[in-house]
């Protein structure tokens, strides 16, 4: 049973983590250059792999896809799983896991690093929070990238099905477009592509904890940026199914 | 308050423990503004962490450390801040921002904690690092400077608000003995030109007795001798005596 309490000191120390990063985020000063630097290493330096991963996913799927639906005589419902399956589920959740893996393990790495150098013992020296300013921006660029990088995901692999299906039965972009988006409603896109905001707030916060917690010196570099990428992959599910049930509370439209 | 005026640091029964480990036990001192302080000791006596405490970066057990008429201990985050204006601090390895340029390093506080215009944090910076002979590194990023360069660098941040107290964690270490010389010669002068107290961390017996006008020697956590140069010489204790003889 040791381990159930090591697991829930650990879960009431990163709540307690998370709780200072909202307090922050409403407190000034607001650390808008540094938001503006983490966006754009969060968020811009992460389109190549989200649209590369986006488009594979979308044409293997549809490679997948295709036999069965075929079976069945609904060859042409094709995009409209295609759709559906990525703007519900798929997209959202390989967008947050490929960022946990990419920018979580970096965020971990680098204040761990910060903290083994003394660099925030130098921030704190120069009387400046360094919580507010290395933690907050970074909570908060995860915030703001995740969604983004969603639709990027989202419309990738519909590209990626696409491309996957003019291969295969030389079907119109129109008629694609049309299938995809003819059974797929506005509650089906805004409710998941959001959720991801708050599995950016779970990379963010969490990778942000092992970092810059960490006591362990150099040795605890490698251990932060492992453990970001592990325990945010983790909450990310975890919090998926949490979510979906809201969703389905909140728009039972959405709910078959 | 603290006892004197012209105080600029003091001890007073500061204890602290890392676990079962004391590494300051009951160790009281004073240091007035304009004075130089060398503590000495073996590696793991505590004396790192005499200047983290000193610096708020963390909290003895015990006993008071008075700032400038502040007694750090306990005060809050926003008062923190206000203390450690009046503090700069080199540390061991010069800690600089490795995403940020020698420039920005510079620019940060001085942006951050002053009114300044961008001309006027320009022509700062610009004084700053041609003092310590960096005048034309400003754009190089930390990964680009040697060593000395990098202390040198660190130096130049810590001074960069005109701090009234400077605590220096082991400045010439793993520097040859010119560089060193040179960063002692740099300590001089802020002492000299601004009446800056300097608190300084080191092994370097020959620059401390060069440079201190008052030594301090920990050993096991505990104070063991106190004064100049030559009376921690003449100390009745063996690792002080060893320690600035040898």
């Amino acid at each position: 049973m040791r381990w159930l309490g090591r697991v829930i000191q650990f879960v009431g120390k990163v709540g307690v983590f998370g709780a200072r990063v909202l307090i922050n985020v409403v407190q000034p000063p607001f650390e808008l250059a540094q938001v503006s630097r983490q966006l754009a290493e969060v968020g811009t330096k992460s389109i190549t792999l989200i649209v590369v991963s986006g488009f594979a996913l979308g044409a293997v799927m549809t490679l997948h896809t295709r036999n069965t639906l075929v079976t069945f005589g609904a060859a042409a419902m094709i995009p409209a799983v295609q759709a559906v399956s990525f703007f519900v589920e798929i997209g959202p959740l390989v967008a947050g896991l490929l960022l946990a893996g990419r920018v979580g393990s970096g965020i971990g790495a680098v204040l761990a690093n910060m903290r083994a150098s003394e660099q925030i013992d130098a921030i704190e020296s120069l009387s400046i929070d360094s919580f507010k300013f290395l933690v907050v921006p970074r909570v908060l660029a995860c915030v703001i990238a995740l969604p983004l990088l969603t639709l990027f995901m989202d419309f990738a692999g519909l590209l990626g099905g696409f491309f996957s299906e003019v291969l295969s039965s030389h079907i119109s972009p129109e008629l694609y477009l049309n299938g995809a988006f003819d059974n797929l409603q506005w509650s089906n896109f805004i409710a998941p592509t959001l959720k991801t905001a708050v599995f950016g707030f779970i990379i963010g916060s969490v990778s942000s904890y092992f970092g810059y917690t960490t006591d362990k010196g150099a040795k605890g570099v490698g251990e932060a940026a492992t453990n970001s990428v592990v325990v945010s992959s983790l909450l990310i599910i975890v919090a998926d199914v949490l979510l979906i049930k809201c969703i389905f509370f909140l728009f039972p439209d959405t709910a078959i | 308050m603290n006892t004197s005026p012209n105080m600029a640091v003091e001890f007073k029964n500061v204890t602290k423990a890392f676990g079962e480990k004391r590494v300051l036990n009951d160790v009281s001192f004073q240091l007035e503004q304009g004075q130089v302080l060398c503590l000495l000791g073996r590696s793991g006596t505590g004396k790192s962490v005499t200047l983290k405490i000193i610096m708020a970066l963390m909290r003895p057990d015990s006993g008071e450390v008075w700032v400038d008429d502040e007694n750090v201990v306990g005060l809050g985050e926003s008062c923190l801040s206000m203390v450690r204006k009046k503090l700069g601090y080199l540390f061991q390895d010069a800690a600089l921002f490795d995403s940020l340029t020698l420039y920005e390093n510079l620019a940060l506080p001085l942006s951050r904690l002053t009114k300044k215009s961008k001309s006027e944090i320009d022509e700062k910076i610009r004084r700053v690092l041609s003092d310590v002979s960096l005048g034309s590194d400003g754009a190089k990023y930390p990964s680009a400077l040697s060593g000395g360069m990098r202390k040198r660098a660190g130096l130049a941040r810590a001074l960069v608000l005109e701090p009234k107290i400077l605590l220096a964690d082991e400045p010439s270490s793993g520097l040859d003995r010119i560089t060193a010389s040179e960063i002692d010669d740099l300590l001089l002068r802020c002492k000299e030109q601004h009446g800056t107290a300097l608190i300084i961390v080191t092994h370097d017996v020959h620059g401390a007795r060069r440079i201190a006008d008052r030594v301090a020697v920990l050993d096991k956590g505990d104070l063991v001798a106190f004064g100049t140069v030559e009376e921690v010489a003449r100390s009745e204790n063996d690792v002080a005596r060893r320690l600035i003889t040898e």
